[in-house]
């Protein structure tokens, strides 16, 4: 009685790939390619330009890995990304504060923003439970309004430590907090790689790629199968004796925690902290890069993670150079705005329901 | 009677919903004044037949009908229910459409109010025009009359009991001049006992006024009652067309059930006399549509047990409401042990499984593979197919026995899939039951609830589940209890069948015993 198993013939299975692969992500790598073959041609240093992508890869990836665990219990896109690195930026500052140095106060900041990440993610998390269904909606909100008060937070709270608050009063924290003397570069400096112009950072890497190997580790273990499944299908999974709620505020905790991790490696990298409203744009190109990457709202591998890092940061490093050399007009922000945005927005209008 | 036309006639009427024939060659007649009782078990095609006289547009989108529909003698084909309405076709639904914080007169003559000019609307139109309230209340008086019922048209919509609702609902159709024929759908099924007496009374009232009634329900005395004529369809046939005065409720109950079945299909097995797994006692659930009111059920081990019933009696809400999906209470035991309502992870550590009759819904991870489906359960309840990692620290995801289980289902049911990393979703109904019995199967449980196994499925595939069914019920002596809208079905694979009819248990039979037993218990305690 078994179906006819159809073989595919090469080109069909060109085309099935091209498909699956997507045109947005085409267009992306296409212009990706375009941008690296211009690049001597306008003058750029061709290793340098590929050093940067690399370099943006590794500050950025964590924070998109972030994306992984909600997208698979189904609470949708972490639009609320702000709450995890706010957890990072206490836990950072706490860090300098209590006077750790060198790669202690990287590590030091890993520990204490991990206390804040599980509660400010608990909390958000119960409240996601709340609003099934408008998750993405009320994730947005809270980024916002925890990127507010935050605002209001770094200049009360009682930080002393004179080179990270304001000179003049003594009081509150500066907007931008250099890291030379704690960890900037620790990870990236750890086995560099350098020949000629191309560096490679490969502490940073292998960082990255630990984490991602504990995420792809997670989703292979029972729980991890679960919270997919949660996602896929919550009934399906109440009715198989799962506890939803908890599985989803899990994965929120995940989400938040890793979202500490992402922003302690973009300082690590950057060389800065930044406070106040730069949180507020973090989420949105983490949200595209992964969206860019393959995922969809619902669905989302350590693959998409890979590709959509690379493809986003590839083109946000690369155009400046390039364009600036070639027209002397600076339309990276311009252009950064609109293939995230529009990523995001394509994205959302390919949300498929599963279909009851 | 009159020797004119009649009133409504429709010929070979024919439907078909994508290949699956729903009507065939369905022939009627009514005649002015003449009241009509419709009956037939769900499914039997009254609901698809009535969409047609009233020119529901899903009708038209699914294809349209074959056949003719004649009104006073004229063909007729309508668009949309405006059609029918202008034509003289009124309908009651079984859902009320009325709007809460508006009076009985309002609703009843909602944008059909007599007006009154006035300076401002001669200047700017009629849209402007006044209520005229006074002709407002005559007419609806008048209608209200018409029903020889007593309801205070000032009422507003939202105080008012159910029943009136219903008569407010009718009064609206009858209000309009043009009514000639009254489709009531189930209409006596929100209404209390006297309520019901009403209404039954008003349709007298409405015949003897010259207008033709279309009675659908469920509660066959009050069609003896009240009607001239019965009409009985089954599986999308007329299968009976007889005076009201000629017949009685044992009689349509047969009619209605009495399928064609080999007999020699039929259960024979002897009921085992084996000792009580289950007992249930005083269960309620809350279940839209199937509430459960008061159920008190011993399941005997090794047995198939078959729960039936019409459709919104509670029958599904049994399994669901033991199994944790909707908020119940009662007691519920299981081989000596009382299992806790309302948390599935219970129930499911005692070894029971739940076939679920939403099969997409509940049933199905739909974007996921057969694989995960059919492992999935067993994994999280049983920890099975699981390779213990660092001492038992890590549960990791045992791919390879995942895919030896799943190929085992696959071989056995006879799924029919490219692989069994195919998506759920890509497969046919019947194929996807088999995938839901193999995740009940795999979880190897002690007791298992199967819940409309075949339904929206093809005959070939309704078989095989059937067979899959007995086979794991013999061969490995588990339990089972299966819930099914077709008594013909529970007959050839139960050895006992429960019935259920208002939210709780009419009685148990033996399933050799003659269908025309199990329709009287079906429509003895009706809600």
């Amino acid at each position: 009685m078994s179906e006819l198993t159809h073989n595919p013939t090469p080109l069909e299975r060109i085309q099935s790939a091209f498909k699956s692969f997507g045109l947005p992500r085409m267009i992306i790598a296409g212009m990706l390619v375009v941008l690296l073959v211009a690049a001597p041609f306008v003058g750029a240093n061709f290793w340098m330009q590929i050093t940067n992508v690399i370099n943006r890869f590794t500050w950025n990836g964590v924070l998109v890995l972030a994306m992984v665990p909600m997208v698979h219990s189904g609470c949708g896109l972490n639009f609320g990304l702000p709450l995890g690195i706010i957890s990072g930026l206490l836990g950072a500052t706490l860090s300098l504060e209590l006077g750790f140095t060198g790669p202690m106060s990287f590590v030091m900041a890993i520990i204490l923003s991990t206390p804040f990440a599980i509660l400010l993610g608990a909390g958000y998390g119960w409240l996601l439970n709340k609003i099934k269904g408008g998750e993405m909606m009320i994730a947005t909100y809270v980024g916002f309004s925890s990127v507010s008060f935050m605002c209001m937070m770094w200049l009360l709270l009682p930080y002393h430590k004179p080179d990270m608050v304001w000179g003049y009063a003594g009081t509150g924290l500066r907007t931008t907090i250099s890291l030379e003397g704690y960890y900037d570069q620790v990870l990236a400096n750890f086995l560099q790689i350098k020949i000629g112009d191309l560096v490679i950072p490969t502490g940073s890497i292998l960082f990255f790629a630990l984490l991602a190997f504990l995420m792809w580790a997670f989703l292979h273990t029972k729980t991890g199968t679960a919270m997919t499944a949660v996602g896929s299908n919550p009934t399906f999974a109440k009715a198989a004796g799962i506890n939803v709620d908890r599985i989803r505020l899990l994965s929120v905790v995940m989400s938040t925690w890793l979202g500490a991790i992402g922003i302690l490696m973009y300082q690590q990298g950057f060389g800065f902290i930044q406070l106040y409203m730069a949180p507020f744009n973090m989420a949105l190109p983490a949200v595209s890069a992964i969206l860019i990457g393959g995922a969809s709202v619902n669905k989302a591998s350590i693959t998409n993670v890979v590709i959509g890092t690379i493809l986003f940061q590839g083109i946000v490093t690369m155009t400046p150079t390039v364009m600036n050399n070639m027209i002397h007009m600076d339309i990276s922000e311009v252009l950064r705005m609109v293939v995230s945005n529009g990523m995001i927005l394509y994205a959302l209008t390919r949300k498929t329901e599963v279909n009851r | 009677m009159s020797n004119q036309a009649p009133l409504l006639e429709l010929k070979n009427i024919k439907k078909d919903f994508y290949g699956n024939q729903v009507l065939t060659d369905i022939n009627l007649t009514v005649r002015e004044g003449e009241v009509v009782g419709l009956v037939g078990e769900n499914g039997a095609g009254k609901s698809t037949l009535m969409k047609i006289l009233f020119g529901m547009t899903e009708i038209r989108e699914t294809g349209g009908y074959g056949g003719d529909v004649l009104i006073d003698g004229q063909k007729v084909s309508f668009n949309s229910p405006f059609d029918a309405l202008a034509a003289g076709i009124g309908m009651v639904h079984q859902e009320f459409s009325l709007i809460p914080g508006f009076t009985v007169t309002e609703n009843i003559l909602l944008n059909r109010e007599p007006q009154k000019k006035s300076v401002v609307s001669e200047v700017f139109g009629e849209r402007l025009n006044t209520l005229d309230r006074k002709a407002m209340k005559q007419k609806s008086e008048a209608a209200i009359e018409k029903m020889g019922v007593h309801i205070d048209e000032n009422m507003v919509i939202s105080e008012m009991p159910v029943g009136h609702k219903q008569f407010t609902e009718i009064a609206r159709e009858l209000s309009k001049d043009q009514l000639k024929l009254l489709i009531l759908d189930e209409p006596t099924a929100v209404l209390t006992e006297q309520e019901a007496q009403a209404l039954l009374k008003s349709i007298h009232t409405m015949s003897e006024n010259g207008i033709a009634v279309i009675f659908i329900t469920h509660r066959l005395q009050e069609i003896l009652n009240v009607c001239d004529t019965v009409v009985v369809m089954r599986d999308g046939v007329l299968v009976q067309n007889v005076p009201a005065k000629e017949t009685n409720v044992m009689e349509i109950t047969r009619w209605m059930v009495g399928r064609s079945v080999a007999e020699g299909a039929i259960s024979r097995r002897e009921p085992p006399e084996t000792r009580t797994i289950m007992s249930i006692r005083k269960l309620w659930v809350d279940m839209p549509g199937e509430t459960v009111r008061n159920v008190n059920l011993d399941v005997r081990e090794g047995e198939i047990l078959g729960i039936g019933g019409l459709a919104g009696q509670g029958k599904l809400g049994i399994p669901n409401g033991i199994m944790g999906l909707y908020q119940a209470g009662g007691t519920v035991t299981f081989d000596g042990q009382d299992i806790p309502l309302n948390q599935p992870r219970r129930c499911l550590d005692s070894q029971l499984a739940f076939v679920s009759e939403d099969r997409r819904g509940v049933g199905l991870l739909l974007d996921e593979s057969l694989e995960w489906n059919i492992a999935f359960p067993a994994m999280q309840i049983h920890d099975k197919f699981l390779k213990p990692l660092l001492g038992g620290l890590i549960k990791w995801r045992d791919e390879k026995a995942i895919n030896a289980v799943t190929r085992e289902y696959i071989d056995d049911l006879k799924i029919k899939c490219t692989s069994s990393k195919q998506k759920a979703k890509q497969l046919s109904g019947g194929n996807q039951q088999k995938v839901c019995l193999a995740k009940a199967f795999a979880l190897e449980p002690r007791f298992l609830f199967v819940s409309e196994p075949t339904r929206g499925i093809d005959v070939g595939a309704k078989a095989l589940v059937l067979e899959a069914l007995k086979k794991f019920n013999r061969e490995n002596g588990i339990t089972i209890v299966m819930i099914s809208s077709e008594l013909e079905e529970l007959r050839q694979v139960c050895d006992r069948i429960a019935i259920v009819s208002g939210g709780r248990i009419a009685g148990i039979l033996p399933a050799s015993q003659p269908s025309e037993e199990f329709g009287a218990l079906m429509v003895s305690s009706v809600i």
